[in-house]
C-alpha cells in the first residue's frame, strides 16, 4: 500500500548509468579513451619517437645523432644497391611465404570446416594450435636439424640423388612458411565455417559443379579471411631477423639490416629510415586489405 | 553440401600431409629432448632421461616460466579490457574516425616486431622507465588487443540489441544489463580472444628481447640457452613440457569457441 | 673579391671555432671520478658476457664460478647473465640500461666510453689487479685519457679451424679461407661482424705488402677497398656467417661447414663431445685478429658494489684459470697459470699467456676510427663505413 513514504533515492551506480545513458558522447569518450589513448600514447607515440630519427643525421665521427632535419637516410637507402636488394628480397620472400601458406592452408582449413565431423574438427584445431606453444626458436632450431648437411632432408632426398636446400634463402622461405602456417589456417577455417551450407546447396541447385561453386561462391566469400591471414604472414616475415640468422646462411633480410645498425655503430637514423620500408609496405597492404573486409575476419 | 566422395578423400589426404609437415619439427624436438648427445645432429645418438631431470631442477627454468605466465596473464587482462571497450565503442556508436580505430588496433600486430620492439625500448629508455615485467606487459598488450577486439566485435555484431533493450525496459540499468545480459553472451568470444592473446604473448620473442631487460621470459630463456652449446637438450625438454601442458587449455578453448560460433551448417 | 675573402675567412673561423669547441668539450667535461670504496652489497648483479665467461656448472659441473662467487659474498649478488654472440648484441643490451657490467672486447670498449656508458674503474679496489700481466695494463682498449675503464679478463686469437677428416693435412694459412679454389669450397664459416674486415687486412699484410698495411683496423681507402674486395671474392664460398657459437658447433658437426674462423671455445667443445668431432685449429702463419677482453662497469649500474666484487673474483688466480681453460684463452692474472696448468697441462704455454712475441702477431679487436693515428691523418675508414661495407659484402 502506498503511504506517504519518500521515493527511494536510486543508488549511485544507477544514477551514473542514467547519466551516461543520457550522454552518449560521454559514454563513447569513456569507452574509447583507455584503448585508443593507450595505443596512441604508448604505441604511436613511441613509433613516432623512433621514426623521427629517420629524419635526423648520424654523425659517424662523434657517434651521436644530430637533430637537423635531412632526407639523407632515405636517399642513402634508395641509392645503395644492397639496401634495395635486401628490401626487394624481403618483400618477395614475404609474398612467396604468403602464397605458399594460403595454398597449403586452404585444403586443410576446408577439410576442417566442412568435411570433418565435429570431433575430428576439434582435434584438428588443437593439432594446428599446439605447435604455437613449442616456442618460435625451438622450431627454428629443429629446422636446422632438418636442413643442415646430412640432416633429415638430406637423408630423405639422398636416395633420389638430391640435396636438401641447406642454409639459403630457399630454406628461409620454407621455415617462414612453416612458422606462420597456423596464423593462416585459423582465419581461413573461421571464414569457411561461416559460410552457410544453404549457399552451397543453392549453388549446386542452380547447376554449378564443384569447381564452379568453389570459384564463384566459396573463394569470394573466404577472400577476406585469406587476406586477414596474409596480414600475419606478410608482416611477420617482413620484420624477422632471428630466422634469417639461423637458416639463411649469409642472406640478409630487412630485419637484419635494421638490427645491425642499432648496435655498436648506433646509427639509429639509418635503422629507423630502413624500418620505414616494412612499415610503409604494411600500411599500403592494410589499406588494401581493409577494402576486402579482411579486418572483420582476423 | 556434400562434396563428392573423391574430393573428400583428397582433402583428407592433403590434410594429413599438412599435419605431417606441421609436426615433423615437433617430433624432432621431442626426440631430441631424449638425445644423449648434447649437440643436436642428425641422426640422434641415443636416448636418455637426464635432461628431464636437469630441467626439473633448474631454478632458472621455473622463474622464466613464472615470468612468462605473469606477463601473458597481465597482457591478456589488459587486452581484454582495452579490446572490449574499443569493440563496444565501435559497435554502438557512429563517430568520426570509426574506421581508424580498427586500423589503429591492428597496427601493432601488422607492423614488424622489430619496429615495435625498438620503438618501445627507445621510448622506455627516454622516459627512464625500468625494463621489466611491466614493460613486457605493455609491449605484449599492444599486439594482443586486436585478438580480443576482433572476437568481441564479431560477437557484438551477431547479437541482437533487442535483448538489451528488453532488459532496460524491465528496469535494469546499464551495469545490470551488462552483467546479466550482455556479458554472458560475450563471454565465450572473450575467452577465445583471450586465449589467443595468451598464446601470442607466451611465445613472443622479438619484441620481448628488446623490452625485457635482464629478466627472462621462457622464450628468452630458450634464446639464451641455445647460445650455450651444451644446453640444447634441456631447451628441447622445456619445449616438450610446454606443449604437453598446453594441450588441455587449448582443447577447452577450441571446444568453447566452436560452440560459441554456432553458425548453422 | 674582398667580400669573398671575408666570407671565406668567416667560414674558416667558424670551422676552427667549432673544431676547437668540440675538442674542448672533451677536456672541459668534469674529470671522471673514481669510486672511493666498495659500499654495502646489493642482492643481484646483471652481467652481459661472452659465451663461456660466466659459467654456473650447468654445462659442466666442474666449471662453476658463479655459485662460489655468490657464496663468497654471503649469498648476495645473485648473478643474472645474458650471453651475447657479438659486440653488436652486447651494445644493444647495454643500451637498455639494465646491466651492471660487460665483458667488452676492444671493438666495444671505446664505444662504451664515448657513449658515456662505461664508468671509470678504481683499480685499487680490485686487489687481484696488481698481478695482471703488465702487457695487459694501460692498453688503448682499457685505458682512455689515462683513466682506467676496466679490468683485463684475458686474451686470445681467432683461429683457423677445419674438419681434419674432410680436409687432410696441417693447414697453416688463411688462404684456406680466401683462395677461391679452397678445399673447403662452399663450406666456409666466418664471423658475422664488420670487424672481420680486419682479418682480410691481416691476410693482405702478407700477400700484398705493397699496400702498406701496418694496422688492420686503420685502413685508408685503398687498403680498405682491397680488403673488401677479398671478402667479396670469398662470399660465394661462405656457407654461414656465424654469430652464435652453438650454431657453429652444430654446423661443423654436421659437416655443413668444413673450415672457418672460430674461437678455441668451440674447438674445445667439439673435441670434448662424444662422439668427438675431428677438428683441428691453428693460428695461421700470417697472424690473426684476436681479442683482449675487459670487464667494464656500466656508468649507471644499479649494483656497482657487487660489480666490483665480481671484478676481483673473475681475475682472482683460481677463477681466472678456470675461465681461461674453459673458454680456451690466455688468462690475465700472472698467478693464474699455476692453477691453469693443473687443470690443463701446459695451458699457459699453449695459449702464450706470457709470450708477447706471439701476441705481436695477434691484432686485437679495436674500433676503427677516421683518425689513422699516424702520418696519414684522418683519412681512415670509421666503423660505420666498415658496417656499410660489411652489409654490402653479405648482400
Amino acid at each position: 500500500m502506498t503511504s506517504g513514504a519518500e521515493p527511494i533515492r536510486p543508488s549511485f551506480a544507477r544514477r551514473l548509468a542514467t547519466a551516461l545513458y543520457r550522454r552518449p558522447r560521454l559514454q563513447l569518450g569513456l569507452l574509447l579513451a583507455p584503448p585508443v589513448g593507450a595505443l596512441v600514447i604508448a604505441y604511436l607515440g613511441s613509433l613516432a619517437l623512433l621514426l623521427v630519427n629517420a629524419f635526423w643525421r648520424f654523425d659517424a665521427f662523434t657517434g651521436s645523432v644530430v637533430t637537423t632535419p635531412t632526407l639523407d637516410n632515405f636517399s642513402q637507402i634508395v641509392t645503395t644497391s644492397v639496401f634495395r636488394d635486401v628490401a626487394v628480397r624481403t618483400i618477395l620472400t614475404a609474398a612467396a611465404v604468403t602464397v605458399t601458406d594460403a595454398l597449403v592452408a586452404f585444403p586443410m582449413a576446408y577439410f576442417m570446416a566442412r568435411v570433418a565431423p565435429r570431433r575430428t574438427r576439434n582435434v584438428l584445431l588443437v593439432a594446428v594450435v599446439l605447435p604455437l606453444w613449442s616456442g618460435y626458436l625451438v622450431k627454428v632450431y629443429a629446422w636446422r636439424l632438418i636442413l643442415l648437411n646430412d640432416g633429415f632432408a638430406d637423408s630423405v632426398l639422398a636416395p633420389f640423388g638430391l640435396h636438401g636446400p641447406g642454409l639459403s634463402q630457399i630454406s628461409a622461405w620454407i621455415v617462414f612458411s612453416y612458422l606462420w602456417l597456423p596464423y593462416m589456417i585459423l582465419p581461413i577455417y573461421a571464414g569457411l565455417e561461416r559460410i552457410p551450407g544453404s549457399l552451397l546447396e543453392a549453388s549446386g541447385d542452380l547447376g554449378a559443379r564443384a569447381v564452379t561453386t568453389f570459384r564463384r561462391v566459396i573463394l569470394p566469400l573466404t577472400l577476406p579471411a585469406v587476406v586477414a591471414g596474409s596480414i600475419f604472414t606478410f608482416s611477420l616475415t617482413l620484420g624477422d631477423y632471428v630466422t634469417p640468422r639461423l637458416v639463411a646462411g649469409g642472406t640478409q633480410f630487412i630485419g637484419n639490416v635494421v638490427y645491425d645498425n642499432i648496435g655498436v655503430v648506433g646509427n639509429v637514423p639509418l635503422a629507423a629510415a630502413y624500418a620505414t620500408v616494412p612499415i610503409l609496405v604494411m600500411l599500403v597492404y592494410l589499406l588494401l586489405a581493409r577494402r576486402t573486409g579482411a579486418f572483420e575476419s582476423l | 553440401m556434400e562434396s563428392a566422395r573423391g574430393l573428400r578423400v583428397l582433402l583428407g589426404v592433403l590434410t594429413a600431409a599438412v599435419l605431417a609437415f606441421i609436426y615433423l619439427p615437433i617430433v624432432l624436438i621431442v626426440v631430441y629432448a631424449f638425445n644423449i648427445n648434447r649437440v643436436p645432429t642428425w641422426p640422434p645418438a641415443g636416448l636418455t632421461l637426464e635432461w628431464f631431470g636437469r630441467a626439473a631442477q633448474s631454478a632458472e627454468v621455473r622463474s622464466a616460466l613464472a615470468l612468462s605466465l605473469e606477463a601473458a596473464i597481465g597482457a591478456t587482462l589488459v587486452a581484454l579490457v582495452l579490446g572490449t571497450l574499443a569493440a563496444f565503442a565501435v559497435h554502438r556508436f557512429r563517430f568520426f574516425g570509426r574506421e581508424t580505430v580498427s586500423f589503429l588496433v591492428i597496427l601493432p600486430i601488422a607492423l614488424p616486431g622489430i619496429v615495435t620492439g625498438i620503438a618501445l625500448a627507445t621510448a622506455f629508455r627516454t622516459f627512464g622507465v625500468q625494463l621489466g615485467l611491466l614493460t613486457i606487459i605493455v609491449g605484449h598488450a599492444t599486439f594482443c588487443v586486436v585478438t580480443v577486439y576482433n572476437n568481441a566485435l564479431a560477437r557484438l555484431r551477431r547479437t541482437a540489441r533487442s535483448y538489451e533493450e528488453a532488459s532496460m525496459d524491465l528496469g535494469a540499468d546499464t551495469w545490470q544489463t551488462f552483467r546479466h545480459v550482455t556479458f554472458p553472451n560475450l563471454r565465450t568470444a572473450l575467452l577465445a580472444g583471450g586465449l589467443l592473446a595468451f598464446a601470442l604473448s607466451f611465445d613472443e620473442v622479438i619484441v620481448t628481447l628488446l623490452v625485457a631487460g635482464p629478466q627472462q621470459t621462457l622464450p628468452i630463456w630458450i634464446f639464451n640457452n641455445y647460445l650455450r652449446p651444451n644446453q640444447a637438450p634441456v631447451v628441447n625438454v622445456v619445449a616438450v613440457v610446454a606443449i604437453a601442458l598446453s594441450v588441455i587449455p587449448v582443447y577447452l578453448a577450441s571446444r568453447l569457441s566452436s560452440e560459441a560460433t554456432g553458425v548453422p551448417r | 673579391m674582398t667580400r669573398l675573402r671575408i666570407s671565406s675567412l668567416v667560414a674558416i673561423v667558424a670551422l676552427v671555432v667549432s673544431a676547437c669547441s668540440s675538442a674542448n668539450t672533451g677536456s672541459s667535461s668534469p674529470a671522471p671520478s673514481y669510486p672511493a670504496s666498495i659500499g654495502p652489497l646489493e642482492d643481484s648483479l646483471n652481467l652481459v658476457a661472452w659465451v663461456g665467461y660466466v659459467e654456473d656448472g650447468s654445462n659442466d659441473p666442474n666449471y662453476d664460478w658463479v655459485h662460489p662467487f655468490e657464496a663468497s659474498v654471503g649469498g648476495k649478488c645473485k648473478i643474472n647473465v645474458k650471453t651475447a654472440g657479438t659486440s653488436n648484441d652486447m651494445k644493444t643490451l647495454i643500451d637498455s640500461g639494465d646491466y651492471d657490467g660487460v665483458s667488452a672486447s676492444g671493438n666495444l670498449s671505446g664505444r662504451l666510453v664515448a657513449a658515456n656508458e662505461a664508468a671509470p674503474v678504481n683499480v685499487d679496489l680490485v686487489p687481484s689487479y696488481k698481478d695482471v700481466f703488465p702487457a695487459l695494463k694501460d692498453q688503448p682498449y682499457n685505458t682512455f685519457n689515462g683513466v682506467h675503464y676496466g679490468i683485463p679478463h684475458g686474451r686470445g686469437a681467432n683461429l683457423l679451424a677445419w674438419r681434419s677428416d674432410i680436409i687432410p693435412g696441417n693447414l697453416d694459412s688463411w688462404s684456406t679461407l680466401f683462395d677461391p679454389n679452397t678445399p673447403a669450397k662452399g663450406k666456409l664459416s666466418v664471423y658475422d661482424d664488420p670487424i672481420y674486415i680486419a682479418d682480410a687486412a691481416v691476410y693482405l699484410m702478407s700477400t700484398q705488402p705493397d699496400l702498406g698495411i701496418k694496422n688492420p683496423y686503420e685502413l685508408d681507402q685503398k687498403q680498405f677497398d682491397a680488403a673488401v674486395g677479398l671478402l667479396r671474392a670469398q662470399r660465394p664460398n661462405i656457407a654461414e656467417y656465424w654469430s652464435d657459437a652453438a650454431a657453429q658447433i652444430q654446423s661443423y658437426t654436421a659437416g655443413e661447414v668444413t673450415a672457418g674462423t672460430t674461437w678455441q671455445y668451440q674447438v674445445n667443445a667439439m673435441t670434448a663431445a662424444s662422439p668427438a668431432v675431428p677438428i683441428k685449429a691453428v693460428l695461421p702463419r700470417e697472424g690473426s685478429t684476436g681479442w683482449s677482453d675487459t670487464w667494464m662497469v656500466y656508468s649507471k649500474a644499479k649494483h656497482p658494489n657487487c660489480m666490483y666484487k665480481w671484478l676481483d673474483w673473475i681475475i682472482s688466480p683460481q677463477v681466472n684459470a678456470q675461465v681461461a681453460v674453459w673458454f680456451g684463452e690466455a688468462p690475465s692474472n700472472s698467478k693464474a697459470c699455476e692453477f691453469a696448468d693443473k687443470l690443463e697441462p701446459d695451458h699457459c704455454a699453449t695459449f702464450h699467456a706470457n709470450d708477447e712475441a706471439y701476441f705481436d702477431k695477434v691484432y686485437e679487436w679495436t674500433v676503427p676510427e677516421a683518425n689513422c693515428g699516424d702520418s696519414r691523418g684522418a683519412v681512415c675508414k670509421d666503423y660505420s663505413a666498415w658496417l656499410q661495407a660489411w652489409t654490402e659484402v653479405k648482400g
